[in-house]
């Protein structure tokens, strides 16, 4: 029972980081139709920026956050403006393989700045080793720091999308680009404002998911493994979203356990394929019709 | 400026359209088969390798330039073939038996990996091909007993009729006459019914059910000869290097092969050998530039970085790939002084494709 607490927290704990990446793709896919396979490298960007402010220019954690975030909402805004946007319109599949192509220079070029290398590196947490014990279980505040880190961006966003002028632009962008455009909304420069806002988010889960696997310039392949989150909730879903990236983590964590070694690895795409196979739109997902 | 004047429909459908062409392909395979006469050792490793990724690329193509249906799970056929030809080439199962049955395999694989696809489009077909793809990978890494998990396995190179083939003569040639002949299948297959399914389902599956194509059987079709294909890659690629391990086969391997396809440019067979020789001679030029800049651009990251690049920059500046740049370039001198840039120009769609299903 203890046992099944303590996988329970640390599955969620890692699926706050996969629903984090996930929402990255659901919002610049709603937005824009374009699925962005450089949001795990976006994520890996944002994990080294944070590094360099909490080394480099020594500032404390939450300083570190704000940083990174926002180098990374400006990167997240120069990329949609260079290469994006010369190519929407374009077959879904080539906007993925441009977005594939930015993943390979982000990779590439972190490799090349001086400090940050191919070496394995940490950014010091305030929460480092302290654990807390409740009942028998040992939980450590590590992870409940992630999860609460994560619920509270989730109602940061939700405030966002429902109150603000920009939010409720970004929905009615991504719901319809031209009805939106008649009603006054500069769609170009609010789908640039969704590709920065994707890509602070993607900083915010790589600085939560760098306690767990460090941070090197091969960490944005954790951000495979969002896609089955995102697929789990329904692609276009952002609360489906969160929803897939918890259960992603808690079956890991499960499978981790119960099964045999070498399914962890394989279990998050075990259950998307069992997804798309029985419900292909999702747990959340909205299914349109194509009228001809 | 040519003119062909067509007064038959079995000139349409003629393998060369006129004689310019049988010239010209003819001088090219001359060259490719006196090849081991004139090239080098180095150059002949790489023609092997072209050969090897053409063969994917052919599969590819047809697979995603013709039937539209988007791969990122290539690199597990090419799995499925590398690990059936060293098992069975370990047992001394002669290649006119093992080449044959790794495609069957791996056709076999593609057929089940192409159920999904019945249901399954654009991106959400990507991300199933993709799980499909680690799947593999890791059952290779795990199934000790057969694939020798993590540790890998050696490959036995090539005996024909118990003499050992040259690997740049020989083993050359095997691959020269294996690719042109899944190339002159591939043209073939595009002639016929078959192929015409095919791109009627790319272009519009609502409009080709309607004209009669069974979409679930052709799409299957479709796959089981796009994996069939890639899994003679593998079979090659297998004794080519002459040492297999899981981490051959990675997504990023997948992700390489589908490029291959879109450098060379969608929709056309020529494009996936170009895509081919570009990706093998892309990293070869990369390391010979690398000798001319100084040494403190760490050069890790250097092939990754040009290799992104170009990926963008053919994608945004020539989204017919390099096939496309030469048919432009051969326009402008066939009309030449009557070229105009818009003769190319691609409409946009800005449909919501994916999300009506």
């Amino acid at each position: 029972m203890t046992d099944l607490a303590q996988l329970l927290v640390a599955g969620i704990s890692t699926g706050c980081v996969y629903a984090l990446v996930a929402l990255g793709f659901v919002l610049i896919y709603k937005a824009t139709e374009t699925v962005n396979f450089a949001q795990g490298d976006l994520m890996m960007l944002g994990a080294f920026f944070a590094l360099t402010s909490s080394t480099v220019f020594g500032w404390p954690y939450w300083a570190t956050i704000v940083f990174a975030a926002a180098v990374m909402a400006v990167v997240g805004m120069t990329v949609e403006r260079i290469v994006i946007r010369p190519v929407l319109g374009h077959p879904a599949f080539t906007v993925v393989m441009i977005t594939i192509g930015v993943g390979y220079v982000m990779r590439g070029i972190v490799t090349m700045v001086p400090g940050w290398g191919t070496e394995t590196y940490q950014i010091p947490t305030p929460f480092a080793e302290a654990v807390w014990t409740a009942g028998g279980v040992v939980l450590p505040v590590q992870q409940l720091a992630v999860i609460a880190m994560t619920a509270a961006l989730c109602a940061v966003l939700y405030v966002f999308f429902r109150f603000t002028r920009i939010g409720i632009a970004m929905q009615a962008t991504s719901q319809n680009q031209l009805a939106a455009y008649y009603m006054g909304i500069p769609v170009r420069r609010v789908n640039m404002m969704i590709w920065g806002l994707s890509a602070a988010v993607a900083a915010f889960a790589g600085i939560l998911l760098a306690p767990v696997t460090f941070v090197h310039s091969n960490m944005g392949f954790i951000g495979l493994k969002a896609f089955p989150a995102a697929v789990v909730g329904g692609f276009g879903s952002v609360p489906g979203a969160i929803v897939g990236g918890l259960i992603i983590g808690v079956v890991e964590a499960l499978a981790g356990y119960y099964l045999p070694e070498g399914f962890k690895d394989v279990a998050a795409y075990v259950v998307v394929l069992l997804v798309l196979m029985l419900r292909p739109s999702g747990l959340f997902g909205e299914t349109m019709r194509k009228k001809v | 400026m040519r003119f062909i004047f067509k007064t038959s429909y079995a000139q349409d459908l003629r393998l060369f359209q006129h004689g310019g062409q049988v010239f010209w392909y003819g001088l090219l395979l001359a060259a490719l088969f006196s090849a081991p006469a004139w090239a080098g050792e180095y150059l002949m490793t790489q023609l092997v390798f072209v050969a090897i990724y053409s063969l994917v690329g052919f599969g590819l193509m047809m697979l995603t330039g013709f039937t539209g249906q988007v791969s990122l799970g290539h690199a597990a056929f090419l799995a499925v073939g590398a690990y059936t030809e060293a098992i069975l080439a370990a047992r001394g199962v002669p290649i006119f038996v093992s080449i044959p049955a790794a495609a069957a395999l791996a056709a076999a694989v593609g057929v089940v990996v192409g159920l999904p696809a019945l249901r399954l489009k654009g991106i959400y077909l990507a991300i199933a091909t993709l799980a499909f793809n680690v799947i593999v990978e890791e059952i290779a890494a795990r199934w000790e007993s057969v694939t020798n998990g993590n540790a890998g396995m050696p490959v036995a190179p090539v005996t024909l009729f118990g003499h050992e083939l040259e690997p740049d003569r020989g083993f050359y040639y095997l691959c020269l006459l294996l690719a042109v002949a899944a190339c002159l299948a591939c043209i073939n297959l595009l002639r016929s019914p078959t192929g015409r399914a095919f791109v009627a389902i790319r272009d519009s599956e609502v409009s080709a059910s309607c004209m009669g194509v069974n979409l679930a059987m052709y799409k299957t079709i479709s796959f089981a000869f796009s994996a069939a294909l890639t899994g003679v890659a593998g079979a090659l690629y297998a004794h080519k290097v002459g040492f297999i391990s899981p981490e051959q086969f990675s997504l990023l391997v997948s992700i390489e092969l589908i490029t291959i396809v879109i450098l060379g440019g969608v929709g056309f067979l020529h494009g996936a050998v170009l895509g081919a020789a570009f990706v093998i001679v892309l990293p070869q030029a990369i390391a010979v530039a690398k000798d001319f800049l100084p040494p403190t651009m760490a050069p890790s990251g250097l092939q990754a970085v040009v290799f992104g690049i170009v990926l963008i920059l053919v994608i945004i500046f020539e989204p017919m790939g390099l096939y496309g740049r030469w048919l432009k370039i051969r326009t402008w001198f066939e009309l030449f002084p009557f070229y105009r840039r818009g003769m190319f120009r691609r409409q946009r769609t800005y449909t919501k494709t994916e999300r009506l299903r």
